[in-house]
C-alpha cells in the first residue's frame, strides 16, 4: 500500500510549485489564478489523504466545498480579470500599479 | 500491490511534471491546457484514495466548467505569445527559496520522527458493492446539510456577482424587429420641394 506520506509529499511539492508560480510571474495575470486554483487542488489532495487513512468522510465532504467555493471564485476572479482588460487594455501584473478607478 | 504503487507514481511524476509546465509555458492557452492535465493526473490518483465520486465531479466540474471558462477567457482577451519571460531569472532564487522553505517544513512535518502515526494508518480497502456516493450522501444530506444549504447560496451570489461584473447591457447594433415594423413613411421619407 503507498504509505500516506507519499500523498502528503506529493501535495506539498505541488503547493509549493504553484507559490513558486506565483512569485515568478510577472507577466500575465491569468497564470496566478491558475496557480491558485493549483493550490486548492493541493489542498484538497491533502484533506482526500486523511480521509482516507483515518477511515472517515469528512474530509472528503469539505473536498466537496472546497470545490463549490473554487468554482464560484474563479468564475468571478475571471469576470474580473475582463473587465481590467476592457478599461486597462493590459493584463501584465506590473502595468496593473494604480488604484485610480 | 506493486501496480497500485506504480500508477501512483506514473501519475504523480505527470501532476508534478505538468503543473511545472503551466508556470513555465510561454503561451496561456498551453497553460491551461497542462491545468487540464494536472486536473485529470489528480482525478486518477483520487480513485487511487477511493474517493471515486470526487474524483469525477473533478472532472466534471473543474475541468469540464471552469476550465473550459479560462479557456474562453484566454482566448477571449488574445494575449500575445509572450517572447522572452522577463524578471522569470531575477526572480527565480526567491520562488526556489520559498518552494524550498516550504515544501521541507511541510515534509519535516510528517516525517516518522514527528508524525509517527503515519507509518501504522492503513486504509480500509472497500469491497466491489461499496458505494462512496451512498456514504457521502448518507453523511452530507444529515449531518452537513446546512453548509449544503449555504454552499447553493454561495453560488447564487457567484452568478450574480458575475453576470453583473461583466453584463454590458444589451448590444446598439441589433434588430429592434417591433420598432422596424411600426416604421411609418414620414419616418424615413422626406420630400423637398426644390
Amino acid at each position: 500500500m503507498v504509505p500516506l506520506s507519499s500523498y502528503l509529499i506529493v501535495s506539498a511539492i505541488l503547493f509549493g510549485l504553484s507559490m513558486a508560480g506565483i512569485i515568478i510571474n510577472r507577466k500575465n495575470l491569468i497564470v496566478i489564478l491558475m496557480c491558485i486554483e493549483m493550490m486548492l487542488l493541493a489542498v484538497n489532495f491533502n484533506f482526500i489523504a486523511f480521509s482516507q487513512y483515518l477511515h472517515q468522510t469528512t474530509g472528503e465532504i469539505f473536498v466537496f466545498f472546497i470545490l463549490t467555493v473554487a468554482a464560484a471564485e474563479s468564475a468571478i476572479g475571471l469576470a474580473i480579470l475582463m473587465l481590467l482588460y476592457r478599461n486597462r487594455r493590459t493584463i501584465n501584473v506590473q502595468e496593473l500599479d494604480t488604484l485610480k478607478g | 500491490m506493486w501496480l497500485t504503487h506504480v500508477v501512483f507514481y506514473v501519475f504523480s511524476a505527470l501532476l508534478l511534471f505538468s503543473a511545472v509546465m503551466v508556470i513555465v509555458s510561454r503561451h496561456p492557452v498551453r497553460g491551461v491546457l497542462f491545468l487540464v492535465l494536472t486536473f485529470v493526473c489528480s482525478a486518477v490518483l483520487w480513485m487511487l484514495l477511493q474517493a471515486e465520486f470526487l474524483s469525477l465531479v473533478l472532472i466534471f466540474v473543474y475541468v469540464g466548467a471552469v476550465m473550459t471558462l479560462f479557456l474562453f477567457v484566454v482566448m477571449m482577451l488574445n494575449v500575445e505569445q509572450i517572447p522572452k519571460v522577463e524578471g522569470f531569472v531575477r526572480y527565480l532564487p526567491f520562488a526556489i527559496l520559498a518552494v524550498l522553505v516550504m515544501v521541507g517544513l511541510m515534509t519535516m512535518a510528517i516525517l516518522p520522527k514527528h508524525f509517527a502515526m503515519a507509518g501504522q494508518l492503513q486504509p480500509i480497502m472497500h469491497p466491489e458493492s461499496y458505494s462512496n456516493v451512498k456514504s457521502l450522501g448518507a453523511v452530507l444530506y444529515t449531518e452537513y446539510l446546512f453548509p449544503f444549504e449555504v454552499a447553493s447560496v454561495l453560488l447564487l451570489v457567484a452568478i450574480i456577482a458575475a453576470i453583473s461584473l461583466a453584463f454590458r447591457g444589451k448590444r446598439a447594433k441589433g434588430q429592434d424587429v417591433d420598432h422596424q415594423v411600426s416604421v411609418k413613411k414620414a419616418d424615413r421619407l422626406k420630400i423637398v420641394k426644390m
